[in-house]
């Protein structure tokens, strides 16, 4: 097979300005065959952007494209993807009721009314074995996990015949095992000579994916070197623009009085299993208890609980020794929970109206926002500007839509929302996923800026690194049961992944000699 | 050259005015066309509408008439629009409020003193739509039903009503014939400011501001907006949707009851067939071409109303076929509807150019 990398891509001075911001700045970008390329970069920075340029989705105020040495101009993500280039989006663009073969008929040029289903299926199932991309073509798309679904955005590019494919945050909605999947498919890829391009924020996959990586930031390439001769370190140094510190600061927790108990209770998830099995748990004032377990193990259920947004069947929830088991949410805020919630845009936000508007959810029903029915228009003025500047959410005005936001600043909205409508009590679901690492360090710090304050706080999240940091303790989460709770301080990380796995701390005791405190 | 769209990032004050004056200019361009293969003169025709529908004290009253009820439905479907709730029974729920407002005038007249009867009228009619838009928000609020298909067998049931009641117990008996419930008595009638002008207008336009007002300033309206852009987000952030999907449909139901109302208590003094011609499906036209706006509703609403009082004309004046003044109104839609794309889309015209460029490969 010919290794030799050939250039496939060259984009020359690509500028394109959005109102009020330029999102990309005369940026040069190569793309070689044989490699996986990683485009770095912070939220905002205008990765998507300019993919989404090279993809045909956006046309570029100045610049120009070559493909194989040849200018071309796109009109529409067709004309890309005849040149060869597809683009997996974030969001993908599946027909939910369809079968995975009938998805992939819709997208190709012509008609489909002279295509025989059989052919395609037969195709389908050809590019899968090449590939390693394993999709069951029968299968409805909401029948599809995320990760499977991926595939088949994946596979439809690869059946129209891609050989330039750019992903954006593939990882972010994959659990760790599908995203190694994810980079044996993409190697597999380069080895037959496609060209991959990597959108993320996360350093790790950056070292872990590429063969080169191109930084931007603010617009503007800032480096362009080959993985190997990098370092994370230097990495994150280039894309934020400063030093940043891999560890926070934490003061000894001095735990107060019990504010949430949970005891006992019982859930079934929305298709009609168990999704809780007798769960307990406490959080005192001042501590954040950490939930670890590998997502879709009873986390998110979890929160919808505590926060009345589904019910249980079985045991107690109480907040400040309030009964509030199967509240409605309404009760459930007001007394005193908040919560930031894993699904930002689905659930936290209504990414349509304004920053402001997103900022009074919580606060609108509340004085002096609102006197008898009647909302104030000049106090919701003072709340939001007060709230975007403590807060520095980075918006071009209060009234802009929320939708363009960049995530960091979205889950800065939120966390603003949810802390000031708070009274001691916050869950955060999954608060930095999706979040570059300037963002991420900023949300957690404000987390154990709260913690100081007294608050206590439920943090869920798929990531070890970010439990272990911020948590004071540990619970481990497996099919809906605790497996157990431990220190970070003095609990090793392998036991924790033995728990997510499935192992109960009392079977892994007796063989250790973790310290571990219940 | 290819022609393209491209999603337009803000949308100017300009092209809100610009889009639907030259999406009008074409339909009339294009009706001018139909005109003329029916052998008649564009230019007479459209003088002929104008005149019929703006140029005299006359005419300008006809058309208020006709735009009142189109005003109270649009209103009342756009409050149900905004929270995204599909209500296309304005229709049946305008049907309603004539039925009951028609009983109040007809079998209650003489237990209600004649100074409280439009009063009385004006209250039925508003509950009876209300009630009858419940029916769909409650299978919505409870068990999910589609609001789409319930609101519109709705119109059915009330159509076939109002039919059943003036040919069958209903019909006057001194009517010779005529198909219709007897004339209400005097105190029944709602008052006429001028010409057939009656007093609905006035509740269209109080209508409106109350509407504008609840959207803007309160609570409720809030609520609304979020239920409507996210309803994921406004049940996490304590919102009950299926409170505000009841007070939003009994509000929507109300305003087109009370158009029933206005009609039968304004215009024809009975129950009869002309109750239930359309404008209930109009109204969710005038609510989207007003981009759900109340004070723009009334405009839409007058616009409209100038359109079927001028169609009507033309087919006196000029004896053109019937066929003639539907098609001039549809195209007229059709440009229009179609035009307002524009304003969330641009069209990008390019030119398609490929250069030869020197360097080839490296590494
Ligand atoms: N359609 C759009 N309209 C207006 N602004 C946009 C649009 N898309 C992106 N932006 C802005 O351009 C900048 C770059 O965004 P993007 O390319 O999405 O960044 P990234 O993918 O690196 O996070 C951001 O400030 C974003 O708010
Ligand atoms: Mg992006």
């Amino acid at each position: 097979m010919n290794k030799s990398k050939t250039l496939a891509v060259q984009m020359r001075g690509i500028t394109k300005h959005f109102p009020g911001i330029l999102a990309n700045d005369n940026i040069d970008l190569d793309v070689y065959s044989h490699e996986i390329l990683a485009l770095l970069g912070e939220n905002g920075a205008g990765k998507t952007t300019l993919m989404n340029i090279l993809a045909g989705l956006y046309k570029p105020d100045a610049g120009q494209i070559f493909l194989k040495g040849q200018e071309v101009e796109f009109h529409s993500p067709k004309d890309a993807i005849t040149h060869g280039i597809g683009m997996v989006h974030q969001h993908f663009m599946l027909v939910e009721s369809l079968s995975v073969t009938d998805n992939i008929i819709l997208s190709l040029q012509s008609s489909g009314l002279n295509m025989h289903t059989s052919q395609v299926k037969k195709r389908i199932q050809e590019l899968s074995k090449q590939y390693h991309l394993l999709v069951d073509p029968d299968a409805a798309i909401w029948q599809l996990s995320v990760g499977e679904q991926q595939r088949v955005e994946i596979m439809r590019l690869l059946y129209r015949g891609a050989d330039i494919l750019i992903l954006d945050e593939p990882t972010a909605v994959l659990t760790p095992d599908e995203a190694t999947d994810l980079s044996k498919i993409l190697r597999k890829m380069t080895e037959e000579g496609k060209a991959v391009i990597l959108i993320t924020h996360k350093l790790n996959e950056v070292t872990a994916f590429s063969d080169r990586v191109t930084v931007l930031r603010a617009g503007h390439v800032v480096s362009n070197v080959l993985t190997k001769e990098t370092t994370k370190k230097e990495l994150a140094r280039l894309m934020v623009g400063r030093d940043i510190l891999f560890r926070l600061e934490k003061k000894k927790c001095k735990a107060g009085k019990a504010i949430l108990e949970v005891e006992h209770i019982h859930a079934i998830n929305d298709k009609g299993l168990p999704a809780l099995v007798d769960v307990s748990l406490q959080i005192c004032a001042g501590e954040i208890l950490g939930v670890a377990g590998v997502a879709g193990n009873g986390q998110r259920e979890l929160a919808e609980v505590i926060t009345g947004l589904r019910s249980l069947t079985k045991g107690k929830v109480l907040v400040n020794g309030q009964n509030i088991t199967n509240s409605t949410p309404f009760k459930v805020i007001n007394a005193g929970i908040s919560h930031v919630p894993g699904d930002r845009i689905g659930v936290g936000l209504a990414s349509n109206l304004t920053v402001s508007d997103n900022l009074v959810m919580k606060a609108y029903r509340k004085p002096p926002i609102v006197q008898g029915q009647l909302i104030k228009k000049r106090s919701i003025l003072q709340f939001v500007d007060n709230l975007i500047k403590v807060f520095q959410i980075k918006t071009p005005s209060s009234e802009t839509p929320t939708r363009l936001l960049s995530g960091g600043n979205q889950q800065r909205l939120i966390l603003a929302r949810e802390i000031t409508a708070s009274q001691g009590m916050l869950i955060a679901v999954y608060p930095s996923r999706g979040l570059d690492v300037g963002a991420t360090e900023s949300v957690r710090s404000i987390l154990l800026e709260q913690r100081e304050h007294g608050a206590a706080i439920l943090l869920i999240s798929e990531d070890l690194e970010e439990i272990t940091q911020l948590s004071d303790r540990i619970i481990v989460m497996y099919e809906g049961k605790i497996m157990g709770i431990v220190d970070p301080d003095t609990t090793n990380l392998e036991t924790i992944s033995l728990m997510m796995a499935g192992q109960a701390l009392s079977t892994i005791e007796k063989h250790g000699e973790e310290k571990t405190i219940a | 050259m290819r022609i393209q769209f491209e999603k337009r990032i803000d949308q100017s004050k300009i092209s809100g005015f610009l889009i639907p004056a030259a999406s009008f200019l074409l339909a009339l361009l294009f009706s001018a066309l139909i005109l003329i293969l029916f052998g008649i003169d564009p230019l007479q025709a459209y003088s002929v509408m104008v005149k019929g529908s703006l140029g005299s004290t006359y005419a300008l009253t006809e058309t208020l008439v006709k735009s009142i009820p189109l005003m109270l439905t649009g209103l009342g479907v756009s409050i149900a629009f905004q929270m995204h709730f599909w209500n296309i029974g304005a229709e049946g729920q305008l049907a309603m409020g004539g039925i009951a407002a028609a009983y109040v005038a007809l079998f209650l007249n003489n237990m209600i003193p004649p100074a409280l009867l439009l009063p009385a009228m004006f209250l039925a009619g508003g509950l009876a739509g209300a009630i009858w838009a419940l029916i769909p928000a409650g299978l919505k609020a409870t068990i999910g039903v589609n609001e789409i298909l319930t609101t519109l067998m709705m119109n059915y049931i009330a159509i076939l009503l109002v039919e059943y009641l003036y040919l069958g117990p209903w019909r006057d008996p001194k009517g010779f014939g005529f198909p219709g419930t007897a004339q209400f008595v005097a105190a029944a009638w709602l008052p006429r400011l001028t010409g057939r002008v009656h007093y609905g207008i006035i509740f269209a336009i109080g209508g409106a501001i109350l509407l504008w007002f609840l959207l803007k300033h309160t609570k409720f309206g809030y609520e609304i907006r979020l239920i409507g852009e996210n309803p994921k987000a406004a049940r996490y952030s304590g919102i009950n949707i299926a409170k505000n999907i009841i007070l939003v449909m009994l509000i929507s139901g109300g305003l087109s009851g009370i158009a029933g109302m206005a009609e039968v208590s304004g215009i024809s003094h009975r129950l009869y067939t002309g109750l239930t011609v359309g404008y209930g499906y109009t109204a969710i036209i005038v609510a989207w071409l007003a981009n759900l706006n109340p004070l723009g509703i009334l405009v839409v609403a007058f616009s409209m109303g100038a359109l079927l009082v001028g169609g009507d004309q033309l087919q006196i004046a000029m004896q053109t076929p019937a066929a003639v003044a539907d098609i001039l109104q549809g195209a007229i839609l059709f440009f229009m509807l179609g035009g307002s794309i524009f304003n969330t889309y641009k069209i990008k015209i390019t030119h398609k150019k490929s250069i030869q460029h020197g360097e080839k490969t490296h590494e």
